[in-house]
């Protein structure tokens, strides 16, 4: 049995419908994140399971028992805020203590606690003071150490990096996996970063529209889409549509519209399936340059000519958009690796592109994958 | 108790208290004053008793005394009159100082609109007994006004105890509460549309009365309404500083509660007073919404 | 800053003058040794020690302060009470109720006051003078609450009961050492507003009961004596200071802006 199982949960507002039929179950121990855009849903559901909201429809239990309408001081869940919510007239370590005192420990107890949970946050020395004399990072580690000092079954954390600039939220998102392994607690994490997700996670529940479309391992969810919306939001993607001419031995050919037929691995896709999609990720497109003398023309990858049109220069990768003849466009990536080079191509010239029909996902017509 | 029914008793338990003072000492002597006001006056003042010989004893007498003897009707016009002469005096007034103060630095305002509110919070007889001496016969003012008088062969005219006190007091008493509405408006405006308006060629004059008064109009409604209304049911100030001719309805209700102890006829005056002051708050409260409660740009282009 | 208009200086100067002067003249002249306050004579405090010898004068000066204390208490739980429900429930009917003494011309509740305790046989004094008070303080303390509340940062209450806060203790522990401030500063003014009220306080005295305005008007009406000027200038600086604590309390009171704490 799961630790925290979301059944068939329904919130709405009126006319819209925030959250809709959403079952998700969450393990012990697991770091759990809930991923979408904007108005998704996730931070209603994460509300719903802190006991701010109430379901309109559907269940909410956690180690076998119904939350049901239990008010959000009586959940064994603790919620990290997005605005860290640290009391401002309490320093850090009367913010800590306060759950502590809310739970009627021991008045003796309660130092050794705090130091703990200051330890684990690695905040010790930092009793003293008061939120307007910590940084951003310190104030979020503080606010994990206060909802982490009662040991709650589950910790939600909303959005809790955002307000941070680039180089703190990596620190900090190292820190929360340290964390999170140490601790041993289940987190149910809330963002609409998808490479944080990727980065944190033991599983991604991708959502959109109140819905989930895809529950996942990350390298899963990167590599085996099963929708197009997940393919892409999650990176970036070509996603080549098209009817499909042939199915057989598993391998699915389709004809994509200004490219050409395209071989994909996709063991056993149901016959009925007339249309689909392939996700195709930047990097596991190999770019050579045209004068190169391709390989045998009955190899099985799919190949094609095109040329560079644009490129943008990140650094450690170069993204090439690569144009077809007949005009379809596909993205690129390479790494900028080789001792002394920046660029491998410019604008204009003839390259030649190839994959095996296993570096391409196939998602049929509905959306149902491999 | 589940949590719908918990969180509703918390709800009660925190509204309850202050909902049930208010409606005990508030609605309900309101509600019975609506009452007395269809009573008889008793034998020795105040009340005569509800039931009578088994019937109930309520009518119209002093109501229709109300309409029928002018004379009530005549204070209520002079209080009406004298409340707008206050309202605009107290705008004239305020604006100048309301603009000041929005167009200072932020760390002057504060001081600045203690400063304005100060008086505000001294005793009110204080401030009609400081007209008191201003005014008095023998005192600096009267001294010159009249010495001026004398010169054009003119007999001395007394300041104090006239119109003219009591008018000047009910401005000092409510300008206050026309500079605060105004200066809330009046900080909101955005320079550049003066600046604007300065680079399109107009003038002081121009600019003010095109753009920024129009746009402050919620304010002074909102000031007017604090002005009026207040002004409307006062009585001490003439009771202090006016003459004879200067009653206002306050000042015959005073006299019909303490005085002459004609319940029923004073609560009809009370009404009277209370139906007009609610009749304003919530014109003034219509026409406040109706207008921007923000300046905007486009209002003033149009202007 | 922009050169503002010579004439919009003069007047707005004139403005303050027109304000300050006529309190300037009563302090001024609380000092004169001279009956008329017509002009000065010379420098005497003469006035104010007649003012602490008076009896009617402290007698009416404890009855103020007996009544302002316990009225402001009792309004300021209760207006606490109300701004909290206005702000969390947007409660329609207690928002009328609050703000409607406010909102009319006193001598309606005056009379109305009057009528009523008379009709409870009532007997007209003391407590009958606290009772209304309370019921116009309650809006102003209820204002500062809310504005107070409005301030605050609403995650601080959810963070309160995620860490285990019944509703009451996240008002207790977290809402209203927050508010404080504006808390005390409602009962500030609720004192100072009590303290200076006339109309009410005259309809619902009763005969024998004095407040300090009652015995201020009884002197202005009867014999004005320069112990008028002498109260005056007490209780003016009373006040003054009494609110200039309340406006460092809580700046609402300026009709400023709440800072978000």
């Amino acid at each position: 049995m799961a630790l925290l199982e979301i059944q068939n949960v329904t919130r709405r507002f009126g006319d819209f419908t925030a959250v809709d039929g959403v079952s998700i179950d969450i393990e012990a121990g697991e770091f759990f994140t809930l991923l979408g855009p904007s108005g998704c849903g996730k931070t209603t559901l994460l509300r719903m399971i802190a006991g701010f909201d109430l379901p309109d429809g559907g269940r909410i239990v956690l180690n076998g028992q119904d939350l049901a309408d239990r008010a959000p001081e009586e959940r064994p869940v603790r919620t990290v805020f997005q605005s860290y919510a640290l009391f401002p007239h309490m320093t850090v370590e009367g913010n800590i203590a306060f759950p502590l005192q809310m739970a009627k420990t021991p008045a003796a107890a309660i130092p050794g606690k705090v130091a703990e949970a200051l330890e684990d946050v690695r905040l010790t020395g930092f009793g003293k003071r008061y939120p307007h004399e910590l940084s951003g990072g310190q104030k979020q580690r503080v606010a994990i150490g206060r909802a982490l000092v009662t040991h709650p079954a589950v910790l939600l954390l909303d959005e809790p990096l955002a307000a941070l600039d680039a180089k703190l939220r990596e620190e900090m998102q190292i820190e929360l996996i340290n964390l999170q392994k140490e601790v041993g607690i289940t987190f149910v994490y809330v963002t609409h970063d998808q490479t944080e997700a990727l980065a944190l996670s033991h599983r991604i529940a991708v959502m959109n529209n109140g819905r989930v479309e895809q529950i996942d391992e990350p390298s899963r969810i990167y590599s085996f889409p099963t929708s197009r919306f997940v393919a892409d939001f999650i990176g970036t993607c070509n996603l080549l549509e098209g009817p499909i001419v042939a199915n057989s031995g598993g391998i699915v050919t389709i004809d994509v519209d200004r490219l050409g037929q395209v071989r994909v691995a996709a063991p056993a896709p149901s016959a009925a399936l007339v249309a689909g999609t392939i996700a195709l990720r930047p990097e596991k497109i190999r770019v050579q340059a045209a004068a190169v003398p391709s390989a045998a023309a009955d190899s099985p990858d799919n190949h094609f000519r095109g040329t560079v049109t644009e490129y943008l220069y990140l650094g450690d990768v170069t993204v090439y958009m690569v144009t077809t003849p007949e005009g379809r466009k596909l993205e690129t990536l390479l790494a900028n690796s080789g001792a002394g080079r920046t660029k491998f191509f410019e604008v204009g010239d003839a390259v030649e592109l190839r994959w095996p029909a296993e570096a391409g996902h196939f998602i049929g017509r509905s959306g149902a994958g491999r | 108790m589940n949590r719908t029914a918990r969180s509703k008793l918390g709800r009660w338990l925190v509204s309850g208290p202050p909902v049930l003072y208010l409606l005990v000492f508030f609605a309900a002597p309101a509600l019975i004053m609506v009452l007395a006001s269809f009573r008889t006056p008793g034998d020795f003042g105040g009340l005569a008793p509800l039931v009578e010989d088994g019937r109930l004893d309520l009518n119209l007498e002093s109501y229709t005394r109300f309409f029928t003897e002018s004379v009530y009707a005549q204070i209520f016009v002079k209080s009406v009159w004298y409340a707008l002469l206050t309202t605009l005096f107290c705008l004239l007034l305020a604006y100048p100082l309301a603009a000041l103060i929005a167009g200072s630095a932020k760390k002057h305002r504060d001081l600045l609109l203690l400063l304005v509110i100060l008086p505000f919070w001294s005793n009110f007889l204080i401030r009609v007994y400081a007209w008191m001496i201003i005014l008095g016969p023998n005192a600096a003012l009267a001294r010159t006004v009249n010495g001026v008088l004398g010169w054009f062969g003119h007999d001395p005219v007394p300041l104090l105890f006239s119109s003219f006190a009591v008018l000047v007091c009910l401005v000092y008493v409510h300008l206050p509460f026309m500079v605060l509405p105004l200066y809330a408006n009046l900080e909101k405006h955005d320079r550049a549309l003066l600046d604007a308006a300065q680079d399109l060629g107009a003038g002081a004059w121009q600019r003010f009365w095109r753009i920024t008064f129009p746009l402050s109009l919620p304010g002074v409604y909102a000031g007017a309404a604090l002005v009026f209304i207040p002004a409307l049911g006062i009585f001490a100030i003439p009771d202090i500083l006016g003459g004879p001719e200067d009653s206002m309805i306050g000042n015959v209700i005073k006299q019909q509660f303490l005085e002459t102890r004609d319940w029923p006829f004073g609560s009809v005056l009370s009404i009277v007073l209370t139906v007009a002051a609610l009749v304003l708050a919530g014109t003034a409260a219509w026409v406040g919404r109706s207008s921007l409660g923000t300046p905007s740009s486009t209002k003033a282009v149009r202007a | 800053m922009r050169r503002r208009p010579i004439g919009l200086w003069t007047a707005a100067l004139g403005g303050y003058a027109f304000l300050y002067v006529p309190l300037l003249i009563v302090v001024v002249y609380s000092f004169n040794d001279s009956r008329l306050n017509a002009e000065w004579v010379g420098f005497t405090f003469d006035w104010y020690d007649k003012l602490f010898h008076n009896q009617d004068m402290l007698v009416a000066a404890g009855n103020s302060l007996l009544i302002g204390l316990t009225a402001s208490a009792v309004a300021t739980v209760l207006g606490t009470m109300a701004g909290l429900a206005m702000y969390r429930y947007q409660a329609r009917l207690l928002s009328i109720l609050v703000l409607a003494p406010i909102a009319i011309p006193e001598i309606l509740m005056g009379v109305s006051l009057l009528i009523f305790f008379v009709l409870l046989n009532l007997t007209l004094g003391l407590i009958s003078v606290a009772l209304a008070h309370i019921a116009f303080c309650i809006g102003f303390v209820a204002i500062v609450v809310r504005s107070r509340l409005a301030g605050m940062d609403e995650s601080l209450t959810e963070a309160a009961r995620d860490c285990g806060a019944s509703p009451f203790n996240a008002f207790r522990y977290i809402t209203l050492p927050l508010i404080m401030p504006g808390v005390i500063a409602g009962a500030l003014m609720a004192f100072t507003l009590s303290i200076d009220d006339f109309v009410i306080t005259f309809f619902t005295a009763g005969a024998g009961t004095v407040t300090l305005p009652l015995q201020i008007y009884s002197m202005i009406k009867i014999a004005v004596t320069p112990e008028v000027n002498a109260v005056s200038t007490l209780l003016m600086l009373l006040t003054l200071a009494l609110i200039i604590v309340a406006s460092k309390l809580s700046p609402s009171l300026l009709g400023a802006d709440e800072e978000k704490t």
